[in-house]
């Protein structure tokens, strides 16, 4: 692909702390690679502000290989960018143009405060794995694991659900901040299982309640979280988390 | 990483002390409870429109609303039908109270609105406006169970005799009420937006029931579609037909 240099101009949200009201703030960056990731475009910012004497734009990010889930913007109306199953850190700069205006907002969920500028407090999630996203006894090496037989498709299905990495992108991009597709994600992951299967029910009604509990909205099936999931996890493990819940409540002894 | 081995199991012994225990409240308060109410009794109102339209279809009889009537008073007069009618409405209304609460619910998840929104990849409009369609439908219920609920329950209609029988004339009654075009054009409107509630809703429901099977998935989105399309088609023809004079 043909390497370019860019001008950007950037529309940042900027917010001191949670308290803080917080508003956009517009900057320019200049002799931007086409080769870069967004993320390093946004080092290039903050060398510049830092050497200005200004605070750096704070924003979260780890492992800069798509596989942790640390990072997330909200670019431009999209939940990690344009790019079609990406995170922000993998959106290379060659997603853009010379003289555009981008804008970058942090997720929006008031189960996710934001902490300051880009970063959000996603605690939630690890609050609704507590609750249920676990197996509770030791379940061997690898070795055990194989001794065990498990009918392909199940763990097809179960492996494509274990892809989530928690970056709360569904949460970002639903119209109702509803978390179920990263909860459905970790139910049918563990309950698909023959390990995860025998907790399959106080599993999904523990975390469901924990979510609820967290301030997340309700599913109404509209597909903006699996259009923007950057690992595709599909829609199919909410109504799989849905069958989940109606069976476990239905035979729940109280 | 040691400590972090120790976190399952203080979480399992939280679990055993509260071991699957889901009152029936906890579980249709709770957001996936909600969805499952939404779709049970979404589907027993699509499953009604389908009774709805099929009889209100006899006006295409061309008998002079001679057939229309008898089924319309079959329908009024029979003890099992009454008590459906009933449980039609508790389910009507758990369907728009539900509804209303979801909604207002969803929207105060997100204190801070986004400056860009999110636009349409992988969610079509009428999904993302289910609350609207719904009160929409619900405004033009509320016009047409003035226009013939209640006149046929309560107020009164035309009457019309036949072999010695007296019914309501609902022919007549819905031939003096289509004759004005504001009349027809809301009905058409109120059919649009129910066909859009039911592009979404048809297929929703059964996701919220718990249908993850993706042949199955497929087959109620396409089915969903072609009800969404057909039975407000049906209906809107009626008040159209009877406007342009097609039925006599």
């Amino acid at each position: 692909m043909e390497h370019y240099n860019m001008n950007l101009t950037l529309k940042v949200w900027r917010q001191k702390n949670q308290s803080d009201r917080g508003q956009f703030e517009t900057y320019k960056v200049s002799n931007i690679s086409s080769e870069m990731s967004f993320l390093e475009m946004f080092d290039v910012l903050n060398e510049e502000l830092i050497q200005e004497g200004k605070d750096p734009i704070a924003f979260d990010h780890d492992c800069r290989e798509g596989i942790c889930g640390m990072c997330s913007m909200y670019i431009d109306g999209k939940p990690h960018g344009p790019w079609q199953e990406n995170t922000t850190c993998q959106l290379h700069m060659r997603a853009f143009k010379d003289g555009d205006t981008i804008t970058v907002e942090p997720w929006r969920a008031n189960a996710f405060p934001v902490l300051k500028d880009l970063v959000t407090d996603r605690t939630a999630f690890d609050r609704i794995i507590q609750a249920g996203g676990f197996i509770s006894v030791n379940t061997g090496n690898a070795v055990d694991a194989n001794a065990l037989p498990i009918e392909k498709a199940k763990a097809d299905d179960a492996f494509a659900a274990a892809a989530c990495i928690g970056c709360g992108a569904c949460v970002a991009a639903c119209k109702n901040s509803s978390a179920l597709l990263f909860v459905g994600a970790k139910v049918a992951h563990l309950g698909l299982l023959p390990q995860g299967e025998p907790e399959r029910k106080e599993r999904v009604l523990n975390m469901v309640a924990q979510m609820d509990k967290e301030g997340f909205g309700a599913c109404t099936s509209t597909g903006a979280c699996e259009a923007t999931c950057p690992k595709g996890i599909s829609i199919s493990n909410i109504n799989r988390l849905n069958k989940e819940y109606l069976v476990a409540s239905l035979v729940s002894e109280k | 990483m040691r400590l972090l081995a120790f976190v399952p199991y203080f979480c399992s012994d939280f679990l055993t002390h509260n071991l699957v225990s889901m009152t029936w409240k906890q579980v249709f308060t709770s957001s996936v409870g909600r969805k499952l109410t939404m779709g049970l009794t979404g589907i027993f109102l699509i499953l009604f429109l389908v009774v709805h339209a099929g009889l209100n279809a006899c006006i295409w009889a061309n008998d002079g609303g001679v057939m229309f009537n008898k089924a319309a008073h079959f329908m009024g007069a029979t003890i099992v039908i009454r008590i459906l009618e009933i449980g039609l409405f508790v389910f009507i209304f758990i369907h728009i109270i539900q509804g209303l609460i979801l909604e207002a619910s969803n929207r105060s998840k997100r204190g801070t609105p986004y400056a860009v929104n999110y636009g349409n990849r992988g969610s079509k409009w009428y999904s993302r406006s289910m609350g609207l369609l719904g009160t929409l439908v619900l405004l033009f219920l509320i016009l047409h169970w003035i226009h013939f609920w209640i006149p046929s329950r309560f107020t009164g209609t035309p009457e019309v005799t036949y072999d010695n029988k007296t019914y309501h004339d609902l022919f007549t009654l819905m031939k003096e009420i289509f004759a004005e075009l504001w009349v027809v054009i809301v009905y058409v409107l109120g059919c649009i937006s129910l066909g859009y509630h039911l592009a979404h809703g048809f297929q929703s429901a059964f996701r919220s029931l718990g249908v993850h099977n993706k042949k199955y998935n497929n087959m109620l989105t396409s089915l969903g579609y072609g009800f969404a399309v057909i039975v407000p088609l049906a209906f809107a023809m009626m008040p159209v037909s009877m406007y342009l004079g097609w039925v006599s």
